[in-house]
């Protein structure tokens, strides 16, 4: 009785909370009449998730073969590529195949040089006005966040990446240079499909599938967007599983200590 | 129990003594937090003005280091985010602890205000230790506001755009307010410094006025589940063991919980478009503030008609700002003169209605005002809803409460807590003594 009063006084607090969770946070998924991305089942998900490395290496190929001649990253250096597991010579070979602009030397001129290590990856337009004009009037969006930047997140990118059609369907009046994906807010991205099977090799021997690379990609977009997961997750549980105990504890503290309220 | 005060003297030693003879600190803290005499029947929903201390120190403190590497710059405001995100040593942990405190710091205020309404602790004699407690709402959320403004993202932009643009309703001098509020003819780098300056400034107004809020609690003593005075000692036991205990526990529950949305889902209170950087030149298709303010965007649209002189702008402004400025009159919109709902049969439904419909109000902000509540059901818009919703919100307030007072018939209330306490088989006020009893 006495307990069971209790633990409806606790799971009163809990209710509340839930509720707040449930009810009050917003269903932002408003995004028009786009479909609904398909959920995966990705490496990462889950309390012990971690980075599917190989395939994150794969992406990035994808990235700087294809998606690289439109899409800055804007938020990651080569540096950072050694966290996936490139050696040292490895990321360095990776930025040196981008020329950065550095300077003023001693004349006072500014040069072109290899990327470093210490670079931010560098963007394929000098700026929003190039990146247009090269584009029919679109901004191809910097992606180092993208996988954080839509409600449907990892999946999005998939379900996009994976979801152009060829022809769009019966009625749908198409804008010109619009390509038709049911992903997209408006199902018009001003984005041709960029992936078909082959459109890069990998040398691990992976056929190069959409499915594959659209993958891959989505991986490394997950990665690019929030690096800091695995220490996240790993220092989480233990933090989750200390705060059980010391709760436990500080229960048994708050017992005894009212007991001897006689 | 009571003689504490000399314990803590003698055995403190030499320098304790020395300091306290100067500056009673050692006797002041025992005076307040030691010995200070607290109702025994206090329930877990008495834990969330601990949780919220907690929560002022922990947003103060990530806040400080934030800061220290934080650029206050429109160009490199968003870049400096995410450099503290993936450079600065456990900077993701210290924004993710800042960012969805702000959250669970609204959650936990939420259910203390709430906690108020429900067993009366604004009545007669703390009207003064409630104002001061408005108060603190107001500035939290004026602080939250600026704060979600300095990641520069495009929900910062496009907030902070709609919200400095609603003073523009005020009649005459409402574009002045709107440029001077900016600094300039747009949200632009003057806004994002002086957001910056006052987002840094505003949470050591809030403790002050914490401060206030606790000194006004010291005077008056708490509340309790009964709503009754206590009478004499037996009613009463000393805040230290039993509630630091319990506190204590109820504490870790809390940051358990925020432990484990920080750790494994620290964007899902996030709105995800605020991960791009602001673009003036780009609308995002749907603006939504942060959830803990949606109830009041729902109330702010849904004053979309005209009343007299006053224009559906206007009349939104003072509806949203009304929502807010009418909890401090509330200590005299209620005329009952029980404070707990337990006594009060009808008030008590009329709390959970207002509970509801404030979580309605709160659902009806997250939609557009013309979408379908039920796609396919043409006659029912979000915007009907909001109508609604405001609509009882201040009919709770301004008509209900003070008639409820004069017509309800309460039950009768117990002759002390302690009585009370140890009869109860009814109430869930017992739990304290009843534990003793059965443990």
């Amino acid at each position: 009785m006495n307990i069971g009063k209790k633990f409806a006084n606790f799971t009163g607090v809990l209710v509340i909370y839930i509720v707040t969770i449930l009810f009050v946070v917003p269903q932002a998924f408003a995004a028009g009449d786009a479909k609904k991305p398909e959920s995966q089942d990705w490496e990462f998900q889950g309390v012990f998730g971690k980075f599917d490395k190989p395939s994150i290496k794969r992406g990035l190929q994808v990235y700087v073969e294809v998606c690289s001649s439109c899409h800055s990253l804007d938020q990651v250096a080569y540096r950072n590529l050694l966290d996936i597991g490139l050696t040292v010579d490895e990321a360095k070979a990776v930025a040196e195949e981008f020329e950065v602009t550095d300077g003023p030397d001693g004349e006072g001129e500014m040069f072109e040089r290899p990327a470093r290590l210490s670079d931010k990856f560098v963007a394929p337009f000098s700026n929003e006005n190039a990146a247009r004009a090269a584009n029919n009037g679109a901004y191809p969006p910097d992606l180092s966040l993208i996988a954080k930047a839509h409600p449907g997140g990892v999946d999005y990118v998939y379900s996009l990446l994976t979801g152009f059609k060829d022809e769009a369907p019966e009625g749908v009046e198409m804008g010109e240079d619009m390509s038709y994906n049911p992903y997209f807010p408006g199902k018009q991205i001003s984005m041709a499909q960029p992936l078909y099977d082959d459109s890069v090799e990998y040398p691990d021997g992976t056929p190069a599938t959409v499915a594959q690379m659209s993958w891959d990609m989505a991986n490394f977009l997950h990665w690019t967007a929030e690096p800091e997961m695995e220490q996240r997750k790993s220092m989480g549980w233990k933090v989750v599983l200390f705060l059980l105990v010391l709760t436990a504890l500080l229960y048994a503290v708050k017992r005894q200590t009212w007991a001897k309220l006689h | 129990m009571s003689s504490n005060i000399k314990q803590s003297e003698s055995s403190g030693g030499g320098l304790v003594k020395w300091i306290d003879s100067r500056l009673p600190v050692f006797t002041y803290l025992q005076k307040e937090y030691g010995e200070f005499p607290a109702p025994r029947n206090f329930n877990y929903w008495w834990n969330f003005g601990a949780i919220l201390t907690f929560m002022l120190v922990l947003m103060i403190f990530t806040g400080v280091f934030l800061a220290m590497q934080y650029t206050p710059h429109v160009d490199m405001a968003f870049d400096s985010v995410e450099r503290i995100m993936r450079d600065v040593n456990y900077g993701w942990l210290l924004r993710y602890l800042h960012s969805n405190g702000g959250t669970f710091f609204f959650i936990a205020v939420y259910i203390h205000i709430f906690r108020g309404l429900y067993y009366g602790s604004y009545k007669n004699p703390r009207e003064l230790l409630w104002m001061f407690g408005v108060t603190i709402l107001l500035l939290m959320m004026a602080t939250a506001f600026m704060g979600y403004v300095l990641p520069w993202g495009q929900m910062s932009f496009w907030g902070a755009t709609v919200i400095t643009n609603l003073f523009s309703a005020v009649p005459l001098v409402g574009d002045a307010i709107v440029t001077w509020l900016w600094g300039g003819f747009a949200v632009d780098n003057s806004t994002l410094n002086r957001f910056f300056s006052l987002h840094f400034l505003l949470p050591f107004v809030i403790l002050g006025v914490v401060v206030l809020h606790v000194i006004a609690l010291h005077v008056t003593g708490s509340n309790n589940p009964l709503g009754i005075d206590p009478k004499g000692p037996q009613d009463t036991i000393p805040f230290h063991p039993y509630y630091t205990a319990k506190d204590a526990f109820g504490l870790a529950v809390w940051i358990t919980a925020f432990a484990a949305v920080v750790f494994f889902a620290p964007n899902f209170f996030g709105e995800p478009e605020n991960y791009i950087k602001a673009n003036p030149m780009q609308t995002p298709a749907e603006i939504v503030p942060e959830w803990y303010f949606l109830p009041y965007y729902a109330i702010l649209r849904s004053i979309d008609f005209n009343l007299w002189f006053i224009d559906a702008k206007l009349g939104g402004v003072i509806a949203m700002f009304g929502s807010i400025l009418v909890l401090f009159v509330v200590p005299w919109l209620d005329t009952s003169k029980v404070r707990s709902a337990r006594f009060r049969p009808l008030y008590k439904w009329f709390f959970w209605i207002l509970l509801l419909d404030c979580i309605l109000l709160g659902y009806v902000g997250g939609h557009p005002p013309n979408e379908q509540v039920f796609k396919g059901v043409s006659w029912l818009e979000f915007i009907d809803l909001g109508h609604i919703g405001t609509a009882w919100y201040f009919f709770h307030f301004l008509i209900l409460l003070p008639l409820l007072g004069r017509f309800e018939k309460t039950k009768p209330l117990p002759t002390s807590i302690t009585e009370s306490v140890l009869n109860s088989g009814d109430t869930s006020s017992g739990r304290p003594i009843n534990s003793v009893e059965e443990a």
